[in-house]
């Protein structure tokens, strides 16, 4: 097995017996936040606050720099508005709470409402899934597998039709039936088709003919391993949907999903979820603490 | 989606130029700069820097510094490294063994099902081949039915096992099969897997030595980012693929990934994928995805405007 070194130990190595972070430090740390894709803006304004910090606080150990990092670097992140969502709470005013789940192909949405039924089952509350991706194949397929193995019901329609109606009466049924929660898979889209943009605000509509405050909230799944163009997706999902909250997917692997930081920061967007497996438990709530950490941690080709 | 790398750089130059002589020395804030760009457009970062410090040796010996519009010679420059680093002419598939066998790998919701249908597709339309594809995703909900619903919509078999728990023998079945059907190529669809996932990348290369494929493709998403050259590396050294497919390139990514798979495991991007629909398929273009990366239309224009 490789030795993996931590980051911050590198940046103890460079700053053993320099009183002040000097270039050096500072280009170690510029190489550690862009390889976790954090994107060459955000790492330019971090390294710029973090000087000014040093500057200020009369920066004397590596300790103290660690620490200025991490705060540095989680004030970039937005809190979520409300802290029931970690025990998979729901408001009592909003019920069913209708969360609509959106973002590009491939990234893992399908599978994090799978996660999410489960999650919230396990929390009491009942669930029912709709099934609006009736344009991938087998995508109502994949989410009646993830139906059957939570034990929570669908609404589904046949492949080809109309993913607004099947939004509908998915929260028809939510409602009918007292479910506390509803969950609504989409189709991936790439943000710059714009009609399939455009399909995302008339679900959104259609959805709000049942209930007009729902959707509660819109999930924008993006995956840990995006580049810079997550910027983008965000700044278009956005647009067109009114994005309340942020799931990063497959954060088991190496990437670090630096990304996210620069959207919560520009986009004033919550991290909520982050996907950590294939599995229906490995969702985890999002602990920016931890993500942080994790940013620094291991590179394993390091 | 990001200002574009001769823009930046002739803001750049512009600056140096009112400072009085263009030198050496801020040359390499040129660099720097360029050097962001690659990085705003998910070059990996080490790779971006040795890029620029050949980029800059080069540009030196072009003289850029008497150039009247000394940005636009070395987005030239730039352009011109990046389009021999991606590899000059299309590299085709080896398809002289019947039935060939491909094998498609790559990490979790990069296309692989997708590309397997437009692959065959291809094989069936412009080779005249009679392919087979082979669903050896055990794991993935729906995965099989997925592959199922793509063979039918192009009138290509799926060879398909459903209480099968082992990819390595669906795949060995699979090629008997193809052999007693007269197929000429089978195409086999694998799971997603992560490349820290020790059992799954072993189960992969298990199916790799079982099937002994002329062709393994690593399929990767056009978005991602740093982790790119990571993750191409631990497949090859699992796999030795014999070629990349790009994915989601219908999207408005720069798609330096690109760029670093290429130069770390040197191995030819073989096609590109571009749309959910299975006639979305086509070959790489090395200069054009170079100028993808950077961000730029027509820099033939630009540097004769120079
Ligand atoms: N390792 C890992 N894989 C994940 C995670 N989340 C999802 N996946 C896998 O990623 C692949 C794509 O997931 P889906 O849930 O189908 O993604 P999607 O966004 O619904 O895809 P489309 O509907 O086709 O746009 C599947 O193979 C999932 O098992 C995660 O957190 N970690
Ligand atoms: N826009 C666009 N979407 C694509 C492209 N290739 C694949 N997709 C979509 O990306 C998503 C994932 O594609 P799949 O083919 O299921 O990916 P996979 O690698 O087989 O996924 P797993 O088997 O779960 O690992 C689906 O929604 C596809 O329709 C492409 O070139 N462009
Ligand atoms: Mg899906
Ligand atoms: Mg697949």
């Amino acid at each position: 097995q490789k030795t993996k070194e931590n980051f911050l130990g590198k940046i103890g190595r460079a700053l053993a017996g320099k009183s002040t972070v000097d270039e050096e430090v500072l280009d170690n740390l510029e190489e550690a936040l862009i390889s976790a894709d954090v994107g060459v803006d955000t790492t330019v304004k971090l390294i710029g606050r973090i000087e000014q910090r040093v500057a200020d606080d009369k920066y004397l150990n590596t300790a103290e720099l660690n620490t200025i990092l991490q705060q540095e670097i989680a004030a970039l992140l937005t809190d979520a508005d409300s802290e029931d969502y970690r025990d998979f709470e729901t408001p009592a005013d909003k019920k069913p709470y209708v969360v609509l789940v959106v973002g590009v192909n491939g990234v893992g949405k399908t599978t994090t409402i799978g996660k999410l039924a489960y999650n919230f089952k396990k929390a009491g509350k009942s669930v029912v899934l709709g099934a609006a991706d009736t344009f991938r194949a087998a995508a109502v397929d994949q989410l009646t597998v993830w139906s059957e193995r939570t034990g929570v019901p669908i609404v589904k329609q046949a492949m080809g039709s109309d993913p607004g109606a099947v939004a509908y009466d998915a929260v028809r049924q939510g409602v009918a039936t007292g479910a506390d929660v509803v969950l609504i898979d989409t189709a991936g889209r790439l943000h710059n088709k714009i009609h399939l943009m455009d399909e995302l605000g008339k679900i959104r509509r259609v959805i709000k003919k049942v209930l007009p405050d729902a959707p509660h909230e819109v999930l924008l799944v993006l995956d840990g391993s995006t580049g810079q163009n997550a910027l983008e997706q965000a700044r278009q999902f956005t647009a067109a949907t009114e994005v309340t909250a942020i799931a990063v997917t497959k954060l088991d692997g190496t990437a670090k999903g630096g990304v996210v930081l620069a959207v919560a920061n520009q986009f004033g967007i919550p991290v909520k979820y982050i996907g950590i497996g294939e599995k229906m438990e490995d969702l985890q709530v999002f602990n920016k603490f931890e993500f942080v950490d994790s940013l620094f941690s291991l590179d394993p080709s390091a | 989606m990001f200002e574009s790398l001769s823009e930046r750089l002739e803001t750049a130059f512009k600056q140096i130029k009112g400072q009085g002589q263009i030198t050496e020395l801020n040359v390499a804030s040129t660099v720097k700069e360029i050097r962001r760009a690659l990085v705003d457009a998910d070059v990996n970062y080490k790779i971006a820097k040795e890029f620029t410090d050949k980029v800059k040796e080069k540009a030196l010996g072009e003289k850029v510094l008497n150039a009247i519009s000394p940005g636009q010679l070395m987005v030239k420059v730039v352009q011109d490294e990046l389009a021999e680093l991606m590899g000059g002419t299309e590299e085709g598939l080896d398809l002289k063994t019947s039935p060939t066998v491909i094998l498609i790998a790559g990490l979790q919701g990069s296309g692989k099902t997708t590309f397997s249908g437009k692959l065959a597709r291809f094989l069936k339309q412009n080779r005249h081949k009679s392919p087979l594809l082979v669903a050896a995703d055990v794991y993935r909900p729906a995965a099989i039915d997925q592959l199922k619903v793509l063979g039918e919509q192009i009138g290509i078999p799926v060879y398909h096992e459903p209480d099968q728990k082992d990819p390595v023998l669906i795949a060995r079945n699979a090629l008997k099969e193809a052999k007693t059907k007269g197929h000429n190529v089978i195409i086999i669809d694998t799971a997603g897997r992560l490349a820290v996932d020790e059992a799954m990348m072993t189960e992969v290369a298990d199916i790799k030595a079982a099937v002994a494929p002329q062709e393994v493709l690593f399929v990767v998403d056009a978005m991602t980012g740093q982790d790119a050259v990571n993750t191409a590396k631990a497949f090859n050294e699992r796999l030795d693929f014999t070629g990349v497919v790009l994915t989601k390139l219908d999207g408005d990514t720069r798609g330096g990934a690109a760029l670093s798979i290429k130069y770390t495991v040197e191995k030819p991007i073989k096609f590109i994928s571009m749309g959910e629909k299975l006639d979305t398929l086509d070959v790489f273009y090395p200069e054009r995805m170079a100028q993808r990366i950077l961000g730029m239309g027509d820099i033939t224009t630009l540097v004769e405007r120079a």
